[in-house]
């Protein structure tokens, strides 16, 4: 019997590990990967030629990142690595992919999605000005170009990552104004019990808070942002919360990086027709899974924080654990000890995850309190009040139906960065549960194509 | 061409990369091998492009090829996302969509 084919997409944490437990079980899996080079964001790696060690890149995570890359060196030859390669579709039992412009195609029996998430937006009025950056690009361009994206720079909106940035910014020498988190205090410490399920991280992420109070950067908790002030060809210029206390108080900057945690890239995950569920906990869509990433459809596998926001650690964890899951349905032999014991660290790190979702909330009232002018869509320049009249004037209370009249989610980034506000604004102003208004189907292609990539041959 | 302003990005180290050069709307800009595009830009100019639905410059959002506002085009039509190319010596590039003509360039 030939062997399986085994397609997956993502060389980050999960790819990587997930490519690791087939190699080691006998098999030659394809890892695509849209990425210049192999690491995906977390453990990005940085272009050949800079000279960082590790310990200034990844920090904390130093050892962790360089063990993955140096597993991805010792598996390049045993698996058909395609970096450069956007999968832009799923369908039919067949991965199909662009590089270069030149469309592939991949047939698999078993399919490993682990495609990673992007920074979860919220706007804020004037969020569309230039200097305005998700906080992982703020972080990218540090990591892998060893850049700050301003002089003055001022962080926003809350999560784990918002902290870890601010504080890389200023170890790196960046000139940091402000780190402004949405989620007040109150809430980490009532999310210690659940972060206490991984008491190294903990201790990490008090180590982080530790550094952040001796930085001497301004640091507010519990604010409510008001406006990003920019002026058309100058781009940011300051920002302005409303700080806990009811103060109005503005800082002057001229970058912001701006994130509200993370939301899975799970587009992959539609167009192969997994099954979605709604979790009220972070008022999101996501597609179900079993305890070791099995979507709903056989034969497709999702893991990483494509599915959940875990983290890198997790996403170790989940690769290796959908390659056994892999391995068990067809037949193969499971290496059972390692799967059981990758069970119990996986529920660990679910329920750090929970933890993580409960300190820095998904700030739902921000998105329903926006002003009508402000900006929605940053692609169209498609406002809030749009969306609101297509809300309660059209009827439009489910987000693909608002979408049509208004074009939300429509334009370049295809919804990854107005989606889930959009459906909080459509939920608040019909009156409609957040459940009800539904999500943004996914649709192929995934990212836009050149227009003749469909009709050349490869 | 003027308008684009003092240099959005400040490099905070490996600055010792080899120079190369390129050329932005016909404006010459020296860039370090290793650059993304779109850094390459930033570290030059205040914006990286004009929004077509607004007023105001861009100048990326996401760096990780997520978003698509970072566009550029060379000057004979091929479009290029800024934060994940590589600069290369020599290339010449647009920041408004040239014209199109039949067949569309890739």
């Amino acid at each position: 019997m030939a062997d399986p084919r085994i397609v997956i997409v993502g060389a980050g944490p999960a790819g990587i590990r997930a490519a690791g437990a087939l190699v080691a079980a006998g098999l030659r899996p394809i890892l695509l990967d849209e990425g210049q080079r192999d690491g995906g964001q977390i453990y990005r790696r940085q272009p050949e030629g800079f000279t960082r060690t590790p310990e200034q890149l990844y920090g904390t995570e130093a050892a962790r990142a360089v063990a993955l890359h140096e597993s991805f060196e010792r598996l390049k030859p045993q698996i058909a690595y395609h970096p450069r390669h956007l999968v832009w579709n799923v369908a039919d039992g067949v991965v199909h992919t662009i590089s270069e412009g030149k469309p592939g195609q991949f047939a698999y029996d078993a399919l490993i999605i682990a495609a990673g998430a992007t920074d979860r937006l919220l706007p804020v009025k004037g969020w569309q000005h230039a200097g305005v950056y998700s906080l992982g690009g703020a972080q990218i361009a540090l990591k892998a170009q060893a850049c700050a994206i301003g002089r003055r720079v001022v962080f926003l909106g809350t999560g784990p990552l918002l902290q870890l940035v601010a504080l890389q910014y200023h170890k790196a020498g960046a000139g940091v104004v402000a780190l402004l988190d949405t989620s007040p205090f109150r809430r980490q410490v009532m999310a210690l019990p659940k972060l206490a399920a991984r008491p190294g991280m903990l201790v990490k992420g008090l180590r982080l808070v530790g550094g952040l109070m001796a930085s001497g950067m301004a640091i507010h908790r519990g604010v409510t942002p008001v406006e990003i002030h920019g002026e058309a060809e100058a781009g940011v210029t300051g920002v302005s919360v409303r700080l806990a206390s009811g103060r109005i108080r503005r800082f002057d900057c001229d970058a912001v990086g701006l994130g509200y945690h993370l939301r899975p890239e799970a587009q992959l995950a539609d167009l192969a027709r997994c099954a979605f569920t709604f979790d009220p906990k972070t008022r999101q869509y996501w597609p179900e899974i079993d305890a070791e990433g099995r979507s709903s459809v056989p034969g497709v596998y999702l893991a990483g924080d494509g599915v959940r926001t875990q983290g890198a650690d997790g996403a170790e964890i989940s690769g290796a654990l959908a390659a056994c899951a892999v391995l068990a349905d067809l037949g193969r032999a499971v290496p059972e000890a390692e799967r059981a014991a990758l069970r119990a660290r996986a529920r660990i790190m679910e329920r750090f995850r929970e933890g993580i979702a409960e300190a820095y909330p998904w700030p739902a009232h921000l998105a329903a309190d926006l002003p009508d002018e402000a900006i929605l869509c940053r692609c169209e320049g498609i406002t809030v009040g749009e969306v609101r009249e297509a809300a309660t004037g059209k009827g439009a209370d489910e987000v693909n139906r608002a979408k049509a009249l208004t074009r939300v989610g429509m334009g370049r980034c295809q919804g990854r960065y107005c989606g889930h506000a959009g459906a909080e604004i459509v939920a608040a102003a019909s009156g409609v549960p957040l459940e009800a208004v539904g999500r943004l189907r996914g649709q192929a292609p995934v990212k836009p194509l050149a227009i003749s990539a469909g009709e050349s041959q490869p | 061409m003027g308008g684009s302003g003092q240099a959005r990005f400040v490099r905070l180290g490996e600055t010792g990369r080899a120079r190369i050069a390129v050329t932005v709307d016909g404006e010459s800009i020296e860039a370090l091998e290793g650059d993304s595009l779109l850094v390459a830009i930033l570290t030059a100019r205040g914006r990286l492009r004009r929004s077509e639905f607004g007023p105001e410059a861009r100048s990326g959002f996401c760096l990780m090829a997520a978003c698509q506002d970072c566009w550029v085009w060379t000057a004979d039509g091929h479009r290029l996302r800024a934060c994940d190319t590589p600069v290369r010596a020599g290339l010449s590039l647009v920041t408004e969509q040239p014209d199109m003509s039949w067949p569309i360039p890739v």
